[in-house]
């Protein structure tokens, strides 16, 4: 029996890598079904267009104005939903490969723990952006007018945002471990008020005073005011402000506390 | 540097259980050369995992301390990542991932070139008989395909040493087969270093160099197969006897068990001890109508080291209700 065969060099044998090196590894890889499959990110903007397609006329007619002006305030809306709701359910890819075993083999991998973390998170970006643009696009034909300087800024906040509360969900699913249906609890108690205090779909001015104080600590109203504020081309405007801060705020804290959940991960 | 490219001491691992302490793992010691193809034992929760788990950085231990090729999995946990390959019980794989995908990816998480990557994918794709699945995402493949996988995905930067947890559990006979050849071929080509953990005795016996036997958390027995079951177990000599008092007279003399017709002898080189017994208890006037040997197996190994055996553990384990219902004599009892 041999014990000494070492017949080849170790050619391929590992490299110490930096951080930003991780995290663009960890990106690639979770990026890749995404490229590989669009159709995907296409699938999953399912419920914003329905919102838009069957909540939309009927605001407009209650309303009682003029269309375009109803899409004007309501389009922001529904962007704001589409990094919501693509970023929160997004630690079920992670709850998922924690069960398989996949997650169990980058934590061997000599990765830096939060590159694991931040990597995944900025892959949300990517659906998240070509999500708005497409919505954005299917409410041109109705009459909304938008104002391109706008746009990308008000998908740039989106994005931040989206980074911190895809980091959240990572989080959430780092804590539940093999438990999903608490996952899902956590995030179906927490998704339909955050939408709702938002005032993504329907004005809070005339809600009562509790849901008005609701609203105020909810950061994705001031999400929601600097939507409306960019897509109008007011990239000026203090609603930006309260906006920009809301979602630097969301992803300084979801990239703190999700790091920190990553490196505790067993 | 030593020559071992796994050394431990007194590794513990405990758990808080329901207001209580669990010992998972209870100061185990061991020493793995350069190049050994090391087999772990026991029965299911017997602390061989977390063992795994505590050397491969996965947990960190209670109490005790290990270099694993050269670094020290307290110190330097990012060293021993660097240079260890590991498989784990699951699938390492993600689902909706591709096969070559995952194995680029795998090559920048050990920071390995773009190029090198490539040609290291493509080189484990061929040797492990890929090359249909390639560009199959992996929820798509069979139980040995995804197999396959993992280990392809555990040796991308040619790990000195490689760890496999349950590395065959669950596949049909055929698959198994095929996977340890892979392993064995591997392990030929670059003298990598195996340790791996199985509750399948076979397992062990035929293809590992040295068997480590865990029960309850320690390790109760550690020597190469042949020489445990030589000193354990011994072999087994079965004579039958026309009568009763025939077989209680060659009991008398050679020793052994006695049960009605049947004398049982356990005894070292028991391939050569039956021609003697034949010989004399012939000389004696008792005829032995039949004779068997049987050489020890793992299971003798560890009925004789716990009082339990492994194989009735597995069964157990594996189908608990299944008799109660069906067996008519059970149903009885009850």
């Amino acid at each position: 029996m041999t014990t000494h065969t070492t017949t080849t060099a170790p050619a391929a044998s590992a490299r110490p890598t930096g951080f930003a090196h991780d995290t663009a590894a960890v990106f690639v890889r979770e990026s890749r079904p995404l490229v590989r499959d669009p159709f995907s990110v296409v699938f999953s903007l399912v419920q914003p267009l329905v919102f838009l397609g069957l909540f939309g006329p009927l605001l407009v007619g209650a309303a009682g104005g003029d269309a375009a002006d109803t899409l004007q305030w309501f389009v922001p809306g529904i962007l704001v939903m589409v990094a919501l709701f693509g970023t929160a359910s997004t630690g079920a890819n992670l709850l998922f490969e924690m069960q398989t075993g996949s997650h169990e083999r980058t934590l061997v991998a000599p990765l830096s723990r939060g590159a694991l973390l931040v990597g995944r998170a900025l892959k949300d970006v990517v659906p998240l952006v070509v999500q708005g643009t497409i919505v954005v696009l299917v409410a041109v034909p109705f009459g909304f007018r938008v104002d391109v300087p706008g746009l990308v800024a008000g998908l740039a906040v989106l994005a931040v945002f989206g980074i911190g509360f895809g980091a959240l969900s990572y989080t959430l699913a780092l804590a539940c471990r093999s438990r999903d249906w608490m996952f899902w609890m956590v995030h179906q108690t927490l998704l339909f008020p955050l939408m709702i205090l938002s005032g993504m779909l329907l004005p809070l001015d005339d809600g009562p005073e509790w849901i008005r104080v609701a609203a105020a600590v909810n950061p994705l109203s001031y999400l929601v005011g600097a939507e409306r504020a960019l897509l109008a081309g007011e990239v000026g405007a203090a609603d930006v402000a309260g906006g920009v801060v809301a979602a630097v705020v969301t992803c300084a804290v979801g990239i703190a506390v999700g790091v920190r959940a990553m490196r505790r991960a067993r | 540097m030593t020559n071992h490219m796994i050394t431990a001491r007194g590794l513990t691992k405990s758990f808080p259980a329901k207001g209580r302490t669990v010992e998972a793992v209870r100061s185990v010691d061991l020493d793995v050369a350069h190049g050994e193809l090391v087999a772990f034992l026991g029965p299911n929760g017997a602390g061989k995992s977390t063992t795994l788990r505590m050397l491969t950085t996965l947990l960190p231990p209670t109490s005790g301390e290990a270099t694993v090729a050269g670094c020290d999995i307290r110190r330097d946990p990012a060293g021993v990542r660097r240079r260890i390959g590991y498989v784990g019980q699951g699938t390492s794989g993600g689902h909706t991932q591709r096969v070559r995908d995952e194995l680029h990816a795998q090559g920048a998480f050990y920071g390995l070139g773009r190029r090198e990557t490539r040609v290291r994918a493509a080189e484990l794709i061929d040797s492990l008989e890929l090359g249909q699945v390639a560009d199959r995402q992996v929820q798509s493949l069979s139980g040995g395909q995804k197999r396959r996988v993992d280990i392809a995905l555990g040796l991308i930067h040619r790990p000195e040493l490689l760890f496999l947890d349950e590395p065959s559990t669950g596949l049909d006979p055929h698959s198994r087969a095929n996977l340890w050849d892979h392993i064995v071929d591997l392990r030929r080509a670059n003298g990598t270093t195996i340790f791996l953990t199985t509750h399948y005795l076979d397992e062990a016996d035929q293809l590992a160099e040295r068997v480590m036997v865990m029960d309850h958390g320690a390790v109760i027995a550690d020597d190469t197969a042949w020489a445990l079951k030589e000193s354990l177990a011994g072999d087994r000599v079965t004579l039958t006897f026309g009568s009763p008092t025939d077989a209680a007279a060659a009991a008398a003399r050679i020793g052994g068990e006695l049960d009605g017709l049947v004398v049982t002898v356990t005894a070292p080189g028991g391939d050569h001890a039956l021609p003697r017994y034949l010989r004399d208890l012939g000389d004696a006037g008792l005829v032995v109508e039949a004779a068997t040997h049987r050489r020890p197996t793992l299971d003798d190994v560890f009925l004789a080291l716990t009082g339990r055996s492994l194989r009735e553990e597995a069964a157990s384990a594996a189908a608990p209700a299944a008799t109660s219902d069906t067996d008519p004599a059970h149903r009885v009892a009850a």
